[in-house]
Parts: structure tokens; C-alpha cells; sequence
């Protein structure tokens, strides 16, 4: 079983299998899959390897392993590695080679994982089918003709693929629920703060936030043990205990929990019946597992994907202008008629424009333009008190129930190409995600069946801050009366 | 002033002064602020702007602004906030800069300066804010041999400078000057800043233009910003330079502030003339937005009062009290305090063990500044302390030593490091007893008939031609004694 990353300790503990053997059996995984579903953008066999020797040796020498010790995982490709190049999918940072560890990797390589190698994703995180890659695009392992989802697609694909337990993707707007759900696989994005950002490419950094991706409950919560915490080199990163996520998960027993069912987004248009009826089905498990369910609704809906389509291109258009030409990334090599603009501002835009894929591109430009004098007040401005707004639905929400259920993606994964053309149909699929991500509130994905064609589809549970191990404790409830994540693509 | 067609006019200046604190590491990652190491040596993924890289407060340099806030009575806002400002620049690796647009640290503040046309009078000149900032690298233009080579030294990124923004209230370059003489001391006073133009721990722009009256009505020449100035000398004569320019220019062209946005100008310092940098059609738009990557800074007013609690006297107070407690002038006052706390310190504690503060200023400013610029030292490296300067003023003040031989002590004291004491015992320096001057005074009235005959007629100069022999016969003896024994012997 190479899905279930406590699995593969027991085979370890009870030396069945060593960490060789296993990273082996993953590396020959990847390297079958890639061809067809082109999750990695970097694998590297080699030190995959030696680490995992080097955890099989600290074994055999009785030393104190950590808490992932031997489990290969795979880790998006916008978190920095010291070993391994780090290129956001993106022509812009082919050859960036990061001097230093990003802190959720530091933290992985403490608790003796194994990294495998790096995931492909959407350029800079933009996307919500992993279509804008530099390096092709990520297929669904329930059907490659199909996306699986973005921006963390890579990192939901090789979990999916059953190729590693356990992978690292980020959220800004949705970017680990929604491949999650298209995956059929578990997604948690983490409290706003929870989890490091050091050494996470910034697209937009109020709003981004590094989490697990895996098939069951139980392993989400075994690496949320291991990467949440306080990072002094983040100065977002929230100073306070983390809580035993792996301690809550014993009890199935729901009884006491309100859980409110955000029923009007579902009857939206464009929302698919598989979904609206995985929703209704999930709240009926959650009822007969002694959760009180309600209706609730959160007022500012309607203004979840524009506020979001302000803040996160603004943001991004500031964090995307180190990427200059000048100091590292890709530069420009045709200087001819530079004479208008001179060499430098030539270099910068020439470099800009060769880099950049088109999606990142407009979303340069909105945030340009809704930053600019005039216009700042019009967009950006609005933009923050309407969140400020909808951090008061979540609170209003929060103080009547204890989690918010509903759908995570509007339909399941949809044919690679269709909506590559049409920007704002691909930002409605982050129309249930991106309120999370406004309000800073943690959510998960939980598989919640497959529709008609054998497509998996998802709910999503949402908790106030800091209460991820509330989330963590009804998602493993759900797991153990459900049979819907021990699904796989055949 | 009046124009040569005979309109009255008015200079306006106003400063924008980047001060560089003097922390030990930048603003927002760890690496050192040290001027002067190689290129490209103290730098780190924050400070490089390295994708993934996250900024993190120096709380220092926070400490040190509210000092400066407060040094110049600026008041200091409960919160504080991280902007970012957008442009382009090679030495700008993040792409922006880290700054403070709408919620400055400090605001609203003022400096009296003495005003240069009339000593008896003060001038009131108010500050609009200051703010914090991440300073940018440099680059360097390698030209030589035909090719265009740009090196970027990316050092200096990240160190920590708090820009002081005054109102438009300087009327004169002399003015200008005396605005930054006075930020200047305060600022290193403080400790919070070397101030040293030569290291760029001190930069100036002067934001220059006229006010010109016509037929009763004011008109404003348009705004010329200068830069790059790295004297207080060459920003006294650049603003020379554009308000000569400036008049010529209006009488030419009649051009007013409505006719031409705000200009960069630079300075040449060899050709003593400004000269166009820049031409901003439109404002530059910076695309100021608060910095997602730092919270907002909460400053209670407890943490601001304890730290106004600890300021200490400032120089202005200094100079007022030491004039008054030492019986100095005004001017001997105002050098002291220009060198620093340390030599205020000397200073106070020289002229406690002398009781003599003329003296001991006089002293200090002559003997004491001289030795210490011939050898380049601070007064802490200087090798008689304050207690020993004391002490052997204190000997000049009651006549034990007299001016020459306490200087011979002093430049013993200096070379040996010894004590008063141990110097005058090395330098032979006895002090001698009156009944042994008599005797001697008494032999040389009596080998010097004439010069009692010439005192008896009148002539009491007649007796300073024997001081200069009893002091060769005996050094240790001190004029002024032998001047007034002699004439106790002669009044019989
Ligand atoms: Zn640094």
C-alpha cells in the first residue's frame, strides 16, 4: 500500500519493507505515470535515495526517527528546495536553483521524509486546471483527457496516481481543495498563518497558505503535525501551540457538533447535480453520525470570486515584479532595437514578456491597473472592506455552528482545453474555495463519491481559525463511516 | 530680495533628509550594515529579494526612529503600517521598495534654528513627517575600454533609513544649512545616526522655487527638486545656483508653477551648477499598497514615553545650561556641544575638578580638539581623562602651575599617560615656598641696583626684567610670584 503513509511506517517498524525499498516503488511509480499524467516537473532518484538510506541506516543504528520517517513525499514546485531547482512551472524560473530550504521543507526533511521530487502546478500558483504550466500540462489519473485541477494539480495528480502518500501543495484562492476534489483525494488548507510561507514563492501573501494533500484523514493530520507551526522568518506566521492533530481522530462519535450547510451557494447556476447531490448525501452521513445539521448562508457570496480577483492579482502583480530580468530568472537575450526604449527597460520587458505565460500576464495587468492612481480607491480599496465584510459572515457564521459544509468545485474535473480560453468561467471554479481564503479560515476536501461517468466529486468543510484539528476530527469521522476516499482510478 | 524688474521676491526651500540608523543589521533580514566591506558580501535570500524570501521587523531600527521622532518633536502615531512602493530599478531586486506611505512612524514635528540674518532671533521650522525605509544597492558603471559593463553591489540593500520630510519653511541657503547643521547634531547626539555624508548616512534633496509677488499677487516659479548632494556646502550653493537660475529663467520666460510640473535636477559640484536629471511629465505612480508580508506596528504610548523617558538632555538644553553652570559664552558652549556626548561628558567632569569652567573650555577647545584632530582620535581614545585635566587645571587656577609648565605637564601627561603628580615629579617641577622666592628675589634686587632706582621713579615694568632671570635660576618659579614678591620687596 504506497498510499497511506502510515501504512508505509508500520511496514517499516514492523521491517517488512525498508526506505529504500519503498522510495524505490515510488520513483518506479513516478516514473510509469509520467508519461500519461506529468505530475513532476523534477525527480530526482538520486537523492531520494540516499535519504532514504540514510533514514534506514539512523533506523538500524536505533536512532530517533521522525514522525514521516522513510515516507516519500512529493512537494509543489513554488516551495523552495536547496537541492532540487524550484521553477513555479514557469519559463520565468527554469533554471532558479534556491540557495536555502523553504521552512515547510525543512520541516519535512527533520521528520525524515523523503522527498521525491517536485510537482507541477499552474505558473506562479494563477489557474485552477494546472493548464499554464511551462512544463505541459498535469492529467487527471481518473481520465487523462481531463484536468486535474489547479494550481496544485501536480501535487493532487501523484497522490491520485497512487505514485506517493503524501504531497505539499498551496491554497491562495483554492488551489489544494479544488484538484483535491477533482482527485479524489484529502486537502487541507491551514489557518492563514498556520504553516510557514518562508521560502514559499509568493503569488498572493495574504492569501496563501501551504498544506497536505493525501488520501485519508489520518495522513493529512500526520503531516499537518509535522509542518504547522510558528516560523519567526515569517512574520505572519502565528506564535502559538499547534494542537495534537493526530490525537483527535479516534472518536466517530459527532454528537454536539452543529455543522451548517451553506445550501443557497449550491442552488447556484452551473453548479452540477453530482455535486449538490454529494453535498446533500455528505450532510445525511454527518446527521447519522450524531452532528446537528442547519441551513446557513453566508451573505456576501456573490462577492467571494471579484473580491478575490482584486486582491490576489494585485498582490501578485507587486510580488511578480522581482522577476526583472536583472538579478536571476530568465533574461532576454534580444536587445536589438533597443534604442527607443534604452537596454535596461528593454531588458525588462523583453525578459517579462518571454517568461511569462499569458495567464500570469493578465493578471499583472489587472493588478496593475487596479493599483494604479484613480483606480486604487475604485478596486483595491473596495476590495478590503468587502473582505472585511466577509470575515464578518465567517464570525456571524461561526458563533451558530461549528463547521460549514458544503461543495468544493461548482462540477467534477472538466475536459483539458475547455475553459483554457475563457478567464472567467475558470475563475468561477474557485467560486465555493476562495471565501477560506479571504477570511483566513481552514478548510478541507473530503472525497464524497464519483458521478455518473466515474468522476470523483468532493465536499468541503470549513472551521473557524485555528480550529483545523475540529476539521480534521469530523473529515476522519466521515472517512470511517465512507468508503468514497478508498476509491481509486483504475 | 527683489528681482531686477523690481519685483520683491521669496526663496522657498524645503528638505527631504535620509538618515541612515545606525543598527547592526538591516531592516528586515539579519546582515550587517557595515560601510565598506566587498560587493555583494552582506547580503542574504531576504535581502536579495530571493524568490520565497519573507521580510522580518528589526525592531532596533523601530527604537531608534522613535528617538528621532521625538528629538524633533514630531509626535509618534499609536500604529504604524509597511508600504509598498512600486517601481523598476537594477538595484531594487525585490521591485519595490518597503516604505511608509499614509501612516509615517513620526509626524508633525518642528527644529528652532538660530536665524543666520539676525543672531538674536530664532526661525521655526516644521517637519511634515518621517518616515522609515529599506534603502536600495548601488550600481556601478564600468565604462572603460569601449564596453558599457553595470555592476550592482547589492550591500547596501535593506539598511535601514528614516526619511524627514520638512515643511517648506527655509528661506535662505544659510537657513538650509543651519536646518541640517541642527538635524545633524541631534541625530548623532542621540546615537541614532553617523550622519556621515561621505558613507551616504546622510543624503539631502532641497526642493527649491520662488514666490514672486506681482501687482499684490503671489507667484510661484515651478518646483526644481535637487539630489545627490554630499556636502552641507554643496547644498548651500546648489540652492544658490537654482534661485539665481530660477529668477533668470521666470524673467525670460515668465514660466510659473501652473506651466511646469516639479523637476529632478542634479548637482555638479566642480562646475557649481544644477542640471536636468529628469522630466516628470506625470507624477510617478508608485502603486503604493500596504505590505502583505508585515503587520502593522502597534506603538503604545507607554513604549513611546519610556523612550522620550530616556532621551536624555538634547543638545539645544545642553548648550543653554552649560553656558549658565560653567560661566562660558554661548559660542564656547555651542563647539562643546557640536563634538558629541562624549566631549560634553569630559568636558562637565574636567571642569567640576578644576572649578575653573573657562579655563577648562578654553583648554579643552585649544589643547584637548587639537591633540585629538592631529592624531584622529575620539575623545575616548584620548590619553588624559577628564579627572586628570581636572586636577591640573585645578593646579593652573590656584597659581601652583602657571600656563607654561601646566602645558608641559599636559603634553608629558599625553605622551607617558602618567598622573599629574607623577608628571611633575618626572618634569622636576617643584613648587617653591615663599621664604625661598624672597631669598632669591632679594639676590636679584641686590645685583640689580637700577631696577629698584627705576621702580622708585615710577617705572614699576622695571621689575619684568628680572622675572625672566629668576626663571632661570630657578624654573620652578612662577612669574606672577616673582612679580609680585619683587614689588612686596621694593614697597619695603
Ligand atoms: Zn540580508
Amino acid at each position: 500500500m504506497l498510499d497511506s503513509a502510515l501504512e508505509i511506517l508500520r511496514l517499516q517498524s514492523a521491517g517488512e519493507a525498508t526506505a529504500v525499498e519503498i522510495a524505490g516503488a515510488a520513483l518506479d511509480a513516478i516514473e510509469a505515470s509520467q508519461p500519461t499524467i506529468n505530475a513532476f516537473t523534477h525527480v530526482d532518484r538520486e537523492a531520494a535515495l540516499s535519504a532514504a538510506a540514510a533514514v534506514d541506516a539512523k533506523r538500524a543504528a536505533g536512532g530517533r526517527l521522525g514522525p514521516l520517517a522513510g515516507v516519500p513525499v512529493a512537494v509543489k514546485d513554488v516551495l523552495c528546495t536547496r537541492d532540487m531547482p524550484t521553477t513555479c512551472s514557469s519559463r520565468m524560473l527554469k533554471n532558479f536553483r534556491p540557495p536555502y530550504d523553504a521552512g515547510v521543507v525543512e520541516r519535512l526533511r527533520a521528520a525524515d521524509a523523503v522527498i521525491v521530487g517536485k510537482t507541477n502546478m499552474d505558473e506562479f500558483a494563477m489557474g485552477a486546471s494546472t493548464e499554464n504550466s511551462a512544463f505541459g500540462v498535469t492529467r487527471n489519473p481518473w481520465d487523462t483527457t481531463r484536468i486535474p485541477g489547479g494550481s496544485s494539480g501536480g501535487a493532487a495528480a501523484c497522490v491520485a496516481a497512487g505514485t506517493v502518500p503524501l504531497s505539499i501543495g498551496t491554497d491562495t484562492g483554492g488551489s489544494i481543495r479544488q484538484p483535491a476534489a477533482m482527485c479524489g483525494v484529502t486537502g487541507l488548507k491551514p489557518t492563514y498563518g498556520r504553516v510557514s510561507r518562508y521560502g514559499l514563492i509568493a503569488f498572493a501573501s495574504s492569501l496563501d497558505q501551504v498544506g497536505p494533500i493525501g488520501w485519508s484523514v489520518p495522513d493529512v493530520a500526520l503531516m499537518m503535525q509535522t509542518i504547522a507551526g510558528y516560523d519567526a522568518r515569517d512574520s505572519t506566521s502565528l506564535n502559538l501551540d499547534i494542537s495534537h492533530y493526530t490525537e483527535v481522530l479516534s472518536s466517530h462519535d459527532l454528537r454536539g457538533l452543529k455543522i451548517g450547510i451553506l445550501r443557497e451557494s449550491m442552488d447556484r447556476d452551473g453548479v452540477d447535480d453530482s455535486v449538490r447531490q454529494a453535498t446533500l448525501d455528505a450532510a445525511d452521513v454527518f446527521q447519522s453520525i450524531g452532528a446537528e445539521m442547519v441551513e446557513i448562508d453566508l451573505p456576501h457570496n456573490d462577492y467571494w470570486v471579484p473580491t478575490y480577483y482584486v486582491i490576489a492579482p494585485c498582490e501578485a502583480s507587486s510580488n511578480l515584479s522581482r522577476y526583472d530580468g536583472a538579478h536571476y530568472g530568465h533574461r532576454t537575450s534580444d536587445l536589438s532595437d533597443s534604442d527607443k526604449l534604452g537596454p535596461l527597460v528593454t531588458t525588462y520587458c523583453r525578459s517579462r514578456a518571454e517568461g511569462f505565460g499569458d495567464e500570469v500576464k493578465r493578471r499583472i495587468m489587472v493588478g496593475t491597473y487596479a493599483l494604479s492612481e484613480g483606480y486604487a480607491d475604485q478596486y483595491y480599496s473596495q476590495a478590503l472592506k468587502v473582505r472585511r465584510l466577509i470575515k464578518g459572515d465567517y464570525d456571524a457564521a461561526f458563533s451558530q455552528v461549528d463547521l460549514l459544509l458544503g461543495p468544493v468545485t461548482p462540477t467534477p474535473a472538466f475536459p483539458l482545453g475547455q475553459k483554457v480560453d475563457d478567464p472567467i468561467q475558470m475563475y468561477l471554479c474557485d467560486l465555493f474555495t476562495v471565501g477560506a481564503n479571504l477570511a483566513g479560515v481552514p478548510a478541507i476536501s473530503l472525497p464524497a463519491g464519483l458521478d455518473a461517468s466515474g468522476l470523483p466529486v468532493a465536499v468541503q468543510l470549513q472551521a473557524p481559525v485555528l480550529e483545523e484539528s475540529r476539521l480534521l476530527f469530523a473529515g476522519a469521522a466521515f472517512q470511517s463511516v465512507t468508503d468514497h476516499h478508498k476509491r481509486r482510478p483504475s | 530680495m527683489t528681482l531686477s524688474n523690481g519685483y520683491p521676491a521669496q526663496t522657498v526651500i524645503g528638505l527631504e533628509v535620509h538618515v541612515q540608523l545606525k543598527t547592526e543589521t538591516k531592516l528586515f533580514c539579519g546582515c550587517s550594515t557595515t560601510f565598506g566591506a566587498p560587493p555583494n558580501t552582506q547580503v542574504c535570500p531576504v535581502c536579495l529579494g530571493l524568490p520565497g524570501a519573507l521580510p522580518v521587523m528589526n525592531d532596533a531600527a523601530i527604537e531608534l526612529s522613535i528617538r528621532a521622532g521625538l528629538a524633533i518633536d514630531c509626535s509618534i502615531p499609536p500604529m504604524t503600517k509597511w508600504d509598498r512602493k512600486q517601481y523598476f530599478y537594477p538595484d531594487l531586486p525585490k521591485g519595490y521598495q518597503i516604505s511608509q506611505f499614509d501612516l509615517p512612524i513620526c509626524a508633525d514635528g518642528f527644529i528652532e534654528i538660530p536665524d543666520p540674518a539676525d543672531p538674536d532671533s530664532t526661525r521655526h521650522i516644521g517637519i511634515l513627517r518621517a518616515h522609515l525605509e529599506e534603502d536600495a544597492g548601488k550600481s556601478m558603471h564600468d565604462e572603460a575600454a569601449g564596453r558599457s559593463d553595470t555592476r550592482i553591489d547589492l550591500n547596501r540593500c535593506g539598511t535601514p533609513l528614516l526619511e524627514i520630510v520638512s515643511q517648506p519653511d527655509m528661506r535662505s541657503s544659510a537657513e538650509a544649512k543651519a536646518y541640517l547643521q541642527e538635524l545633524k547634531l541631534r541625530m548623532t547626539h542621540l546615537g541614532i545616526s553617523d550622519c556621515e555624508m561621505q558613507e551616504g548616512s546622510l543624503r539631502v534633496d532641497a526642493n527649491v522655487n520662488l514666490h514672486i509677488e506681482v501687482d499684490g499677487k503671489k507667484i510661484a516659479t515651478p518646483i526644481v527638486e535637487v539630489k545627490n548632494m554630499n556636502s552641507f556646502r554643496a547644498v548651500e550653493r546648489a540652492i544658490e545656483h537654482e534661485v539665481d537660475r530660477q529668477y533668470d529663467l521666470w524673467e525670460e520666460t515668465g514660466k510659473t508653477i501652473d506651466d511646469e510640473s516639479k523637476t529632478t535636477r542634479g548637482w555638479d559640484d566642480n562646475a557649481g551648477i544644477t542640471f536636468l536629471q529628469r522630466e516628470k511629465e506625470e507624477s510617478a505612480d508608485y502603486r503604493y499598497f500596504p505590505d502583505p508580508d508585515l503587520l502593522p506596528i502597534r506603538l503604545p504610548i507607554e513604549r513611546v514615553e519610556a523612550a522620550r523617558a530616556n532621551l536624555g538632555e538634547l543638545p539645544g538644553a545642553i548648550r543653554i545650561r552649560l553656558a549658565q553652570q560653567y560661566g562660558i559664552k554661548p559660542y564656547d558652549a555651542d563647539v562643546i556641544v557640536n563634538q558629541g556626548p562624549d566631549l560634553i561628558a569630559y568636558f562637565e567632569s574636567a571642569a567640576t575638578g578644576s572649578g575653573d569652567g573657562k579655563r577648562t573650555s578654553s583648554w579643552i577647545q585649544q589643547d584637548v580638539m587639537r591633540t585629538l584632530k592631529d592624531r584622529d582620535i575620539g575623545i575616548g581614545e584620548f590619553p588624559v581623562d577628564a579627572d586628570s585635566l581636572g586636577k591640573l587645571l585645578e593646579k593652573v587656577a590656584s597659581g601652583e602651575l602657571d600656563n607654561a609648565r601646566a602645558r608641559d605637564v599636559f603634553a608629558h601627561m599625553i605622551e607617558t599617560g602618567q598622573s599629574v603628580e607623577a608628571a611633575i615629579t618626572a618634569l622636576g617641577i617643584e613648587s617653591v615656598d615663599n621664604s625661598e622666592l624672597e631669598t632669591l628675589c632679594q639676590e636679584l634686587l641686590d645685583a640689580n641696583p637700577q631696577v629698584a632706582e627705576d621702580f622708585k621713579a615710577g617705572k614699576q615694568q622695571a621689575v619684568g626684567s628680572l622675572i625672566g632671570q629668576a626663571k632661570k635660576k630657578n624654573p620652578n618659579a612662577n612669574p606672577q610670584q616673582v612679580r609680585e614678591t619683587l614689588i612686596k620687596l621694593l614697597q619695603g
